[in-house]
Formats: C-alpha cells, structure tokens, sequence
C-alpha cells in the first residue's frame, strides 16, 4: 500500500517552475531515493510534499488523504517528519532542547522513551546532551538534525542529504541508522541524496529527477546498473 | 537584526535630539578611536579577560537578583518620596522593558511600536473609568485585554515580515495609534488628554493626602501623608512587574515559550516540526502587548492624566534600547538596564546640560565594553541536575 503518493505535481518559485508534473510514490516500509543533479528540483520535491511551497497542480495523498492544499504544519502533525536541507538546528538551544522541539507534535506520549531510542542510534548527542546546537561538529549536528525528527514519531522520514558535507565512516554510520530503524521499526523513508552510489545500494527503489521531472525509476540495484546512471551520477564514485 | 535595531534606535534618537546626539557622536568618535588603539594590543587578551568577566557575572547573577528583589522590596522603607517616585519609574520601565523582552528577546520579533500598547492600555483605563465610573483593579484586566486584541490586530498584517520590514511597520503603528489618539476628540478628548482619572484603592480605602474617613491612613490609624499613596503605587507596580516577570519564565519551560525561542532561532525549521508559526506570532505580539497594556492603566492611575504626549516614538525607543542594553532574553539584564538608564538619567541631574553627553557616552561604552548587552548569556530551560549557562561568546546573532 502506498503511504505517499504524488501525482502530476507542480511547483513554482513565482514565475520559475521548479517541478513539472512530478509522479513519485513511497509504499508503507519502504526505502525510497531520489538523486538527481544540483538544482533539479529534488529539495523543492521534499518540501511541496511538507507544503512550502504549495503544489500549484496534482495531487499529494498521504495514508489514502489528499495532504496538498494543508497549511505545513496541518501536514506535518500527521506524524511526516523532515531533517530539511542544511539541517536547521536550532543554533542557541541545547541538543535536548532541540529534541524537545522535535517531540512538540508528537503530544503527550512517552518523551523519555522516544529520547532514549534516538540517544541509542545515535551516543554521540547523548554524550553533548547539554552542548549548544550551533557548537556541535557537522556530523553531530546531521544527527541532531535526524534525531530531531525522529522525536515526532514518524511513520514517514523525509531526509535531504544527510550525508552533505561528511567523512565517509560518518555517512556510513547515518546510513546504517536509517536502514536500522527502517528494520526495527518499519518506518518509511524518503532520501534525497547526492551521494548516488550509497544511496541507491540503501533504497529498495530509486527515482532520478532532471530539470523538475522523473525521468527514471526503478530498483535502487537496477538503477544502479543503469549505464547512463552510471556515467552521469556515479563517474567517479565507489 | 541587532544591527537594523541600533540604526533605528539612534535615526530616532538623532530626530529627536539633534545637536546633544551630535555632541555625543563626536565624543563616542574620538572615544572610540581611543579605546581601539588601546585594545589594538591584544584583541585575544582582551576577549579572554570579556569572558573571564561573562563568567564571573553569571556566577555574580544567582546573588544578584534575589539582592536586588530585596533592594526593591525595601526602597519604601527610605520613607523619601523622591526616591519612591524614581523607583515608580524605573519599575515601570522594567515591566516594559520585561514585557517587550517577549516579543523582541524571545520571539525575534523586532517591534519598534510597543508604545502603541501602552497607550492603548492607558486610554482605555482613562476612558472607562472616567465613563463608567469603574476602578483600577476592575479596569486593568479589561485594560490589559484590549491591549493584547490590538497587539494581535497588529500581529495579523505583519505576519510574513521579519527584521528590518517588520521594525518599520511596528514603527507606523506606534505613530498612527498616538495619531488616532490625537485626532480622535469625541472619544480621548485629542491633545488636551484626560483628566481626573481615579486613583487605585486598597480593598476600597482611597490615599487622600489629607487622610479624612474612608481613607487608608484612617482606616489604620495612620499619620495621614501624600507618602502612603506613593508605597501603595510603587508596591502595586512592583507586583505587576514580578508578575510580568513570572508568567514569562513560566511560558519559557511550556510549549508556548519554546516556540517562541525557535521561532527567533529559525522559522522555516519551527514549520517543519509542525508549530504553527502564525499562532506563535501572534501569541507573542498579544501577551507582549498585554503586559504593556497592564503598565500602560497603572501609567494612568499614577498620573491621573493622560495625554498622546506621553507616547511618542522616544517611549519605544527607550523600551527597546532597555531590553538591547540588558541582553535580548535576558529577563535580570532587563532589569539592571532599566535601573541604569532610568536610574542613571536621574543620577546624572546634577551634570544639568551635559547630562545627555554623559547618559549617551555611557550607553556606548556598555554597548562597547558588552556587545551583547549587560547579561547575554542565554539559561537553557531545562538543564537535568546542573546548570549551564550558554556563554555570550558562543551566542551566535539570530538571523535577520
Ligand atoms: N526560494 C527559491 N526561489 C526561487 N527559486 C528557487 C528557490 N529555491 C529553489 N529555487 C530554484 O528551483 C530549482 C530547484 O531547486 P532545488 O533546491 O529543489 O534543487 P536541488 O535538486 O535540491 O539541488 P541541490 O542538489 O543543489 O540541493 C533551482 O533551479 C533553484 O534555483
Ligand atoms: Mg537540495
């Protein structure tokens, strides 16, 4: 069954269409990796579905509900949670603080509990529990960042380059995160990745979006031996 | 943000007092020149020795705000009504200065208008009671409400706005609410004000100077004196202040309170965690302006008047350069600059025409010696077993 379904999605940034009649679906349990070239649309694609901006045309159904035209934070109170591009922790809070911030939604359940799961993925925020979000290295606030959204309870994790601006060991234990609780907790993820190689070998499936569009999909190991994927996203990887 | 802040303040300022402002600048000028020779020498040293000092001010601060709530709580016993008075108005700019400190130190939300509130709170206070014939502890709820509708009225149109635009548009409000007030006769009766507006009652005793049956020196057969009314109003706004005070670190520990500080860290990330940013700013502007509204009704009672005069642009200003100079957020930073530059514009009277110099040059020099204000550290809200502070040098600037 599928958990989000776009269909005909459009999106503009006043006149500049960013996304044109984008079709894209994530099936309940699922990995599901978008890669694409910088500026094809891919962190737009994550936003529309979180709202901001609005889909101009299409439909966005989220659990067998038409999500488009709710306001973002309608959306995200139907446990979709995001670790947005560039992170955006916030800087002068601490790290419980932030996780705090990230568990507002989730409303009266067990905040202990749900602490305790992301202090487990990931030891190192445990050990700076009390450090100022905006000190912490890159990697550390990539986790935070994660760790944050996880604190809503998600049933759909929607990650924007994680691996952005990261030492290989550190992509690696994020990836191995993700695919951890995607087995212990059957929590669906949709990753936006420029690092094509791991993603795909993650993903049960793979879309690849040019200039706003799909123009590909399939298995992430099928997309993986794709001559034209390789040559035009994994030259020079591995 | 700071920086669209200190413009603002000092285009007002200039405005307002052009040839002191130009004798100041020209002093900070040279002042300044000096003071950067003299830190050329070390810039390292010198930011080692401004933390070693931000360290010993928050160790200072655990003793200095239970010292200065027993300062205030004892300023009555001076029994002088001089000072009595001078401590009426500085606990009435600490109210403003702590109920601004919500929209502005928490919230991020630059707003160059908060005298708008005042006033409305005052003028409703003035107007109802002289109307109605009601009192002053019926009106200052009702007082305070009506504020808070209009802090929510201007919430409304300036929700998409952030730092500089929105620093404008709170600016026009302050102007057009003192406007409307001046132009609109029938209701606040325009320039000439309201007069003979109640004084506050005790449980219904009234402060006659002249005592006389019913009165408060009557009732606990008290020397009758024009100094109990002072105690009465300076204890009744002290009250208000600490509960400005207390509601606003209560709302910080809540749900409420944490959006508000994400809001000022990053908006964009406040949406996609599910907080309504629109609630959230709205509850900022209406909460702030409540309390603005409370100070603006006991502003009435303590003047028995009110007139547009009263709140001009230099009001807001000064509210805002308080909450500034004592560190965004920081509730005891509020305090301490509200006692230096009320406190210290009336300290410096003896200096007569060269004591605008002096107020000035000392605003530039703490601005200098603590760019981040007075107390900038910022106290995280839950610290499990110990405390910590976050210290000012690690405090990065909130966007725009
Ligand atoms: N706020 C905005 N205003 C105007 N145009 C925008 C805005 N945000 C993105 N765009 C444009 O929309 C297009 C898609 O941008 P998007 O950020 O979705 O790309 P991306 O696939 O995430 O790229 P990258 O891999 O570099 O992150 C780009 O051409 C970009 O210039
Ligand atoms: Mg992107």
């Amino acid at each position: 069954m599928s958990l989000l379904r776009l269909s005909g999605v459009t999106a503009f940034y006043g006149a500049i269409q960013a996304l044109r009649g984008v079709d894209l679906e994530v099936n309940e349990g699922e990995i599901v990796t978008l890669i694409g070239a910088n500026g094809a649309g891919k962190s737009t694609l994550m936003m529309t579905v979180c709202g901001q901006p609005q889909a101009r045309d299409g439909a966005i159904i989220y659990d067998g509900e038409d999500i488009t035209r709710l306001p973002t934070h309608a959306i995200m109170r139907k446990r979709i949670a995001q670790s947005p591009e560039g992170r955006r922790i916030f800087p002068r809070m601490t790290v419980y603080e932030n996780l705090q911030m990230g568990a507002e939604v989730a409303g009266n359940v067990d905040f202990a509990a749900l602490l305790e799961q992301v202090f487990s993925l990931f030891p190192r925020l445990k050990e700076r529990v009390h450090q100022r979000g905006g000190t912490l290295s890159g990697g550390e606030q990539q986790m935070l960042s994660i760790g944050r959204a996880l604190m809503s309870r998600p049933r759909l994790l929607l990650l924007d380059e994680p691996s952005l601006g990261l030492a290989p060991l550190v992509v690696r234990q994020i990836f191995g995160a993700i695919r951890e609780l995607n087995r212990s907790t059957g929590l669906t993820v949709l990753l936006v990745e420029q690092n094509a190689f791991q993603a795909l070998r993650l993903a049960d499936r793979g879309y690849v979006l040019v200039n706003g569009g799909i123009t590909m999909a399939g298995k992430g190991a099928e997309l993986l031996a794709r001559p034209e994927i390789r040559a035009a996203y994994l030259e020079g990887a591995h | 943000m700071k920086s669209a802040l200190r413009d603002a303040v000092l285009s007002a300022l200039v405005a307002l007092r052009p040839v002191p402002v130009a004798i100041a600048v020209a002093a900070v000028f040279v002042g300044r020149l000096l003071l950067l020779a003299w830190r050329g020498r070390s810039r390292a040293a010198a930011r080692h020795a401004n933390r070693a000092f931000a360290e010993r001010l928050t160790q200072a601060g655990k003793y200095v705000a239970p010292l200065l709530l027993i300062v205030a709580l004892a300023v009555p016993l001076s029994g002088d009504r001089y000072y009595l008075h001078l401590g009426i108005l500085v606990m009435t700019y600490v109210m403003l200065g702590w109920g601004l400190n919500i929209v502005v130190g928490l919230a991020g939300l630059l707003d160059l208008g908060y005298v708008a509130f005042y006033a409305v709170g005052a003028y409703s206070y003035a107007i109802i009671s002289t109307t109605y014939g009601l009192g002053f502890w019926t009106c200052l709820p009702i007082a305070g409400i009506l504020a808070a509708i209009w802090g929510i009225m201007l919430g409304f149109p300036v929700l998409r706005l952030r730092g500089d635009y929105l620093a404008i548009v709170t600016l026009a409000f302050g102007e057009i609410i003192r406007i409307v007030i001046t132009n609109w006769v029938s209701l606040t009766n325009g320039p000439n004000g309201i007069s003979g507006i109640p004084r506050p009652t005790l449980f219904g005793l009234k402060f006659t100077p002249a005592g006389g049956p019913g009165s408060f020196s009557d009732f606990f057969h008290l020397p009758p004196s024009p100094t109990w009314r002072a105690v009465y109003l300076y204890y009744v706004i002290l009250v208000l202040a600490l509960l400005t005070n207390w509601v606003t670190l209560r709302l910080r520990r809540l749900p409420l309170g944490r959006a508000w500080e994400a809001l000022r860290e990053d908006e964009v990330a406040c949406r996609s965690l599910g907080i309504n940013v629109t609630v959230t700013k709205l509850t900022a502007f209406a909460i702030g302006a409540l309390f603005g509204g409370f100070a603006g009704a006991f502003f009435a009672t303590r003047q028995a008047f009110v007139s547009p005069e009263s709140f001009t642009f230099i009001e807001s200003a000064i509210v805002l350069s308080i909450v500034v100079l004592g560190g965004l957020g920081s509730q005891l930073g509020v305090a301490l600059a509200a006692l230096v530059m009320i406190g210290g514009f009336e300290v410096f009277r003896a200096l007569a025409d060269y004591r605008m110099l002096v107020f000035g040059a000392a605003l530039v020099l703490i601005m200098v010696l603590r760019p981040r204000g007075l107390v900038a550290g910022r106290t995280p809200t839950v610290a499990l077993g110990r405390k910590r502070e976050i210290s000012a040098e690690l405090v990065a600037q909130g966007r725009g």
